[in-house]
């Protein structure tokens, strides 16, 4: 499998703090990633380097053999990069539906296509993915006004609706209901099977990630700690340390 | 279009139309209610629809007056000798020329106004919430200090306007209608521009702005466009008001920040911001408010309408449409425009019945 | 402005002269900013009245002076007026916009402001006055330099308000629950603080230190009832540049801006003053931007 993002030796600071060091690791295309690790290690903050919401401190991203660590959070988003958010972030007070629509792809959009109208295979498309993520009888409401695991739904609908090639998915299962949680994993492997897009994943529920992911990074103090399938992780005894605290 | 709202704007348009003809003595006070509800459009494509509250967006409006005044003295008169002479220069011109001057101001204060928007915008719009604020504020309070001592366009003495051929009555008449069709076409333009994609990303950028970026929206475009279409209808509009008034100078015609700015901003709170008829009830009820301070507290009408202001905003934040749209949610797919208020009221009208 | 130019460089003193001028006048615009930092950073309330309440310190000090009371008296009276007024202008107007969207505040402030000025031109007229303390004026440099002991005082009296409020600040009771409050305001609400009555002492405050920024504004300058909004851009331009939290950023800052203002005054002319501090505020704005959109953040 090629690679999609190209990780190397990505390091960021926050002032005195290391919140990543040197950090090197590749997403395959067309596969699930996960990326665990207890908290404060350093993920989010990987996310957000690789999204561009902060520069980097050293090291090179490469996304689809394009450098981006230097691109901002639109750019690399119109290069079919997006993240979802471990709090919903999702347009309150518009409803679903419009929130889905303004969700479309922007890559080619000039002056004169942010007059049109929406067309009908837009409003079709916007109705099958509400469907798919089981939204559809509540397509209607507003955005703001649905429940913490629905507006993760709407958010993982609008993220498809943008056609990525890769999304970066930071706890998709927290705050869900666990009966709710095997819904999720069966569309996430869909969207990853069907649509083609690569997941790369940051998960705290140990269950859900072996599950899902083909290979999984750990990092902790902000250093990349091991590497490998669900079951080389599952018993390497740096990362079991690592979570029960053993330094 | 429901049958209601057709006749709403008939209506509208017939008493329009008809006002000078039936109260000749108030055609000044109705074309700058045309105007105020222009102002409130216009300040609400950005503040209330896109989430950029700006403070300043009186520039466009005495930048517009400026420009055109320029090109309509150029037509017959070096434009710093004319300023210098304070009036004294007399000019020469047929009616043709008047209105083509006119016609030729307008067009330039509209062009001219886009063109500083883009410009301004790229200075300010690395700016959000109380920043843009009062960056916007800082530009239309330099635009009047600055203008104030540039004599070329007559500094702070000001510029006396190329007169009107033709009596008082058709005068007043004539900028009057202009007044009306501007903003009727202001109105028109917005209905039209909330029900395209344009009208749902500027939604987007105002409630949650970081997100569109996240999702690849070019919200620099949108935010640049949106405000060069408010600095377009201000322009104009303040072309006509300078040629209306007769006599433009910085601080109290053409960038009153204080006063009108701010004003722009209180009408369309009072009437309901992110709607599109909000700032029309809102303009409507402010300038007769404004209008009956006038009259019977002499002396102390602005106290009076900055009290109002301060009253509506800590007191009545959503507005009055804001708040009908509270209190009779279903009512809103069928008396006013289905624009983003009617799609949330048919949610919660849903998820009522539920 | 070229000639003025020149003048500059050929005379030092002058230089020496306008320097001093901008930063005794620069002291007491550290104190307005400073009270708007406090307000801003308690309550996130962005107060486009603060120039207003300056005025009206300098209005007390103006009306002593009128009637032969001499203005530093008007000291301890602003103070304690502006201080009440402060905590009615909360108590009616401030607490319900505490919470909500940030330009709200903005708008009611400035509504306020609006209200102020006009008001204050109603009772006291458009003439711009002073408060005539009476005090000598020394001359250094052989006469090329001159400074009125009433800067020098008003200096020492601001530099006296200054360390005050930041004892008060770091000792008293309120003063913690204050800094408390700014912190964490439902922390300190869960810890037993009233933070209603915080923020209102805080407003008051703020009010209180404008009143007696605005005496002695009256004393060693001109007050009018349109140049409120003036102090108002000066206030945000020395906490825009300054950051909140940053009292030696903000002393500085409001030295500087004193400077520059005396120096833009004498080189471009007196009537475009003011267009300098609103330019200076765009400037600093813009360098703002610039600065954050490196590490690709906006100014917020």
């Amino acid at each position: 499998m090629t690679t999609l993002i190209d990780i190397r030796k990505v390091s960021k600071f926050f002032g005195g703090v290391v919140a990543n060091h040197e950090i090197s690791l590749k997403v395959p295309e067309g596969g699930i990633t996960g990326l665990i690790g207890p908290n404060g290690s350093g993920k989010t903050t990987l996310f957000n380097s690789i999204v561009g919401e902060h520069p980097i401190d050293a090291g090179s991203i490469i996304f689809q053999g394009k450098e981006i660590s230097t691109l901002t959070v639109q750019k690399i988003a119109r290069l079919g990069l997006l993240r979802t958010f471990q709090q919903t972030h999702i347009y309150g007070n518009m409803n679903c539906i419009q929130n889905m629509l303004i969700s479309v792809p922007h890559r080619t959009e000039s002056y004169v296509d942010m007059f049109r109208p929406y067309s009908r295979e837009i409003y079709e498309r916007v109705d099958e993915l509400l469907e798919f993520v089981g939204l559809y009888s509540k397509r209607k409401l507003q955005a703001g006004d649905l429940s913490f695991g629905q507006q993760k739904l709407l958010e993982f609908a609008m993220a498809l609706m943008n056609e990525p090639k890769v999304l970066l998915l930071d706890e998709p299962t927290a705050g869900i209901n666990p009966t709710l949680i095997n819904g999720l994993i069966s569309r996430l492997k869909q969207a990853n099977q069907e649509l083609g897009i690569t997941l790369f994943v940051i998960e705290h529920n140990m269950r859900v990630i072996m599950n899902l992911a083909e290979n999984i990074y750990c990092l902790a103090h902000g250093e990349l700690l091991a590497h490998g399938t669900p079951d080389e992780i599952q018993n390497d005894q740096r990362v079991i340390d690592a979570y029960l605290g053993a330094h | 279009m429901k049958s209601v709202v057709i006749a709403l704007y008939v209506l509208i348009v017939i008493a329009g139309i008809a006002a000078p003809q039936i109260f000749p003595n108030y055609t000044f006070q109705v074309a700058v209610l045309w105007m105020m509800i222009l102002f409130a459009l216009t300040w609400d494509i950005m503040g209330g629809q896109m989430g950029y509250n700006s403070l300043g967006n009186i520039f466009f409006f005495g930048a517009g007056m400026y420009i055109s005044a320029v090109v309509q003295i150029a037509q017959f008169a070096p434009v710093g000798e004319y300023t210098a002479s304070f009036g004294a220069y007399q000019v020469e011109f047929t009616n043709a020329q008047y209105y083509t001057g006119l016609a030729l101001g307008i067009i330039a204060a509209a062009i001219g106004a886009v063109i500083f928007a883009v410009l301004l915008g790229s200075c300010v719009f690395g700016l959000r919430g109380p920043y843009f604020a009062i960056g916007t504020l800082g530009i239309a309070l330099a635009a009047a200090e600055l203008v104030g001592g540039w004599g070329w366009i007559g500094g702070g003495g000001g510029i006396s306007m190329p007169v009107f051929p033709g009596g008082p009555d058709v005068r007043s008449k004539f900028f009057y209608y202009i007044c009306f069709a501007l903003a009727i076409t202001t109105f028109g333009f917005l209905r039209w521009l909330y029900t395209t994609r344009f009208g749902l990303a500027i939604n987007a950028i105002r409630d949650n702005e970081s997100k569109a970026e996240a999702m690849g929206l070019h919200t620099r475009r949108y935010k640049t466009v949106a405000w060069s279409i408010a600095a377009f209808f201000l322009g104009m509009v303040g072309a006509v008001f300078g040629n209306m008034v007769g006599f433009i100078e910085p601080l109290e015609v053409a960038f009153p920040t204080i006063t009108f700015g701010i004003f722009m901003v209180a009408m369309s709170l009072l009437g309901g911001k992110g709607t599109l008829w909000g700032p029309v009830i809102g303009a409507t009820l402010f300038h007769v408010i404004k209008e009956l301070t006038w009259t019977y507290l002499l002396g102390w009408q602005w106290v009076a309408l900055g009290a109002i202001i301060v009253v509506n905003v800590v007191y009545f934040q959503q507005g009055i449409l804001g708040w009908a749209m509270e209190r009779w949610p279903e009512k809103f797919g069928v008396v006013v425009e289905p624009v983003p208020g009617g799609a949330r009221a048919a949610g919660q009208a849903q998820e009522a019945a539920r | 402005m070229l000639d003025n130019l020149n003048l500059l460089i050929q005379a030092p003193l002058l230089n020496v002269q306008l320097l001093l001028d901008g930063l005794l006048i620069g002291a007491i615009f550290a104190l307005a900013a400073y009270g708007l930092a406090l307000v801003w950073g308690v309550m996130n309330v962005k107060n486009l009245a603060q120039g207003d309440f300056v005025i009206m310190g300098g209005y007390v000090a103006t009306t002593f002076a009128h009637n032969d009371i001499h203005p530093f008296y008007a000291l301890p009276a602003a103070i304690v007026l502006m201080f009440g007024f402060g905590w009615l202008v909360y108590v009616f107007i401030i607490r319900r916009v505490i919470g909500k969207d940030m330009f709200v505040s903005l708008l009611a402030t400035f509504g306020l402001a609006l209200v102020l000025q006009q008001a204050l031109n109603l009772i006291f007229g458009s003439d711009v006055q002073t408060a005539e303390a009476g005090y000598k004026t020394r001359f250094f440099f052989g006469g090329q330099v001159t400074v009125a002991d009433t800067k020098f005082i008003a200096l020492v009296l601001a530099g006296v308000l200054a360390a005050c409020v930041v004892l008060f600040m770091k000792k008293s009771r309120m003063g913690k629950a204050i800094r408390a409050t700014a912190q964490d305001a439902r922390a300190a609400r869960v810890l037993g603080v009233n933070t209603d009555r915080v923020y209102a002492f805080t407003f008051a405050l703020n009010s209180a230190i404008c009143g007696a920024a605005g005496v002695l504004v009256a004393m060693i300058w001109v007050i009018q009832p349109y140049y409120g909004i003036v102090h108002s851009i000066r206030s945000f331009i020395i906490v825009v540049f300054a950051g909140l939290g940053n009292l030696p950023g903000v002393i500085f800052g409001a030295l500087f801006l004193g400077s520059a203002e005396q120096f833009s005054a004498f080189v471009f002319g007196a009537e475009f003053q003011v267009a300098a501090v609103v330019c200076i505020l765009v400037l600093v704005l813009v360098y703002r931007q610039i600065q954050y959109a490196r590490h690709r953040r906006v100014v917020e």
